[in-house]
């Protein structure tokens, strides 16, 4: 087993993962990263998607949104808006949601005034974030 | 003196509001753990939050917008209350301490708007006519999305330049019975001073100047949500404190009209005794 790397997932709500892992992986505003031990200290502001941890060859995944992830000295720190395990996610409501984003969209593209379009993307890329994490940690067998 | 069925009723009914306010009390105790609990579990992030902030911020100069400096010509004060009360004086200290800071900034020649949190602040403040918004009813359950729309709503009017500055007017906790009204600069948001030298060690993606702009708005979060976890917090011990203190006035009362009832009892019985003798006398 090669080094691992503290993982910190810090909310409003509390500290939800604390532990250590081989790999992280996610969504950067800048591009996708992976994170081991030993990295350089860095620094990236997230899209809204996915989050994925290993250890020991289990991978879990986790919806993130709003926030960014920290890499100093031997610790990785996520400090999210809102961080969510598959197990929390509501599939049915996601996909209503999902629908409801979609729908908001095209009304937005035929000039609908009163439809905030970075309002609905941003709920719509939550919605799909949830979706994907669900679908993974079902694969995963949790 | 009052009749003696008059004295029992009122004594009945003051042992009643009694159980009343000690029953809010309590309610007040178990909500105050939990508002406390929540506060602590936020503690973490918001601290993780300032500490990043100060370390990417460091050493840069960039202008952001939602740093500008402008000539303060309107101000916006937003007001955190509760929605309920019944908890003392806490909410109108509050909005005390906003109307006071409001007059300073009209005597400096600024306009003021105010920006209400709680239903509390609106009432208070409606009279005034310078609500700008408000968000009523949103104290007794609230989440980080409320406190992102709040702190979004006032960035648009700061950066459309509706607002050139904001200040946040809320109640910091400092034990149950210390609550002390506070006023903290949210907009233009403050340059960061002799932060530790930490910039140039991180390796920040997109760009530094990007994490920032991205970062500032999430910031305007953390010290809205913060000032609503106090609020929440407060106004609980407020109350608490509150309804023991009527509790207690309600045995004060209810001692001294136990007190008034046994002399109306015992005046009553010393006027029968005297009718009863007097009867005696004429009889014989």
């Amino acid at each position: 087993m090669g080094q691992r790397i503290r993982l910190e997932v810090v909310t409003p709500a509390g500290a939800i993962v604390d532990k250590d892992v081989d790999i992280v992986n996610a969504q950067g505003q800048g591009g996708d990263f992976g994170i081991m031990a030993n990295h350089e200290p860095f620094l990236s502001t997230l899209r809204i998607g996915t989050m994925v941890y290993e250890v020991d060859g289990k991978r879990t995944p986790m919806m993130v949104s709003g926030g960014f992830c920290e890499v100093s000295g031997e610790k990785v720190t996520f400090l999210l808006e809102n961080a969510e395990f598959g197990s929390d996610i509501d599939v049915k409501r996601a996909m209503d949601a999902k629908e409801r984003a979609e729908r908001r969209l095209a009304q937005a593209a035929q000039k609908d005034e009163s439809i905030n379009r970075l309002r609905a993307e941003s709920a719509l890329q939550r919605a799909v974030a949830r979706l994907k994490v669900a679908d993974m940690s079902k694969v995963a067998g949790m | 003196m009052p009749s003696l069925k008059e004295v029992k009723l009122k004594i009945v009914g003051v042992k009643k509001t009694a159980q009343i306010t000690k029953a809010m009390n309590m309610v007040a105790a178990a909500k105050l753990r939990g508002a406390q609990e929540k506060m602590e579990a936020f503690r973490p992030y918001a601290a993780k939050f300032a500490e990043t902030m100060q370390a990417v911020s460091s050493g840069m100069t960039g202008q952001f917008p939602l740093m500008e400096q402008r000539p303060v010509k309107k101000v916006a004060l937003v007001v955190f209350t509760s929605d309920r009360g019944l908890c003392g004086s806490f909410n109108s200290n509050i909005t005390k301490r906003a109307v006071q800071i409001a007059k300073e900034c009209v005597a400096a020649g600024q306009e003021v708007s105010y920006v209400c949190v709680g239903k509390k602040a609106d009432q208070a403040l409606k009279k005034t006519g310078a609500v700008r918004m408000s968000y009523p009813g949103i104290m007794g359950h609230f989440t980080m999305y409320d406190a992102r729309d709040i702190a979004k709503y006032v960035a648009d009017q700061f950066l459309n330049g509706t607002v050139d500055r904001v200040e946040l007017v809320y109640s910091r906790f400092q034990s149950i019975v210390m609550q002390t009204p506070t006023v903290v600069r949210l907009l233009p948001v403050q340059p960061v001073e002799n932060a530790p030298k930490m910039s140039g060690t991180y390796e920040c993606e997109p760009s530094q100047a990007e994490v920032i702009e991205t970062l500032q708005p999430l910031y305007l979060n953390v010290q809205v949500y913060h000032a609503m976890l106090e609020i929440n917090t407060c106004e609980n011990a407020a109350r608490m404190t509150a309804m023991d203190n009527a509790t207690s006035a309600c045995k004060d009362i209810v001692s001294n009209l136990t007190i008034l009832y046994n002399k109306a009892r015992q005046a009553a019985v010393t006027n029968e005794l005297m009718d009863i003798v007097g009867g005696a006398e004429a009889l014989r």
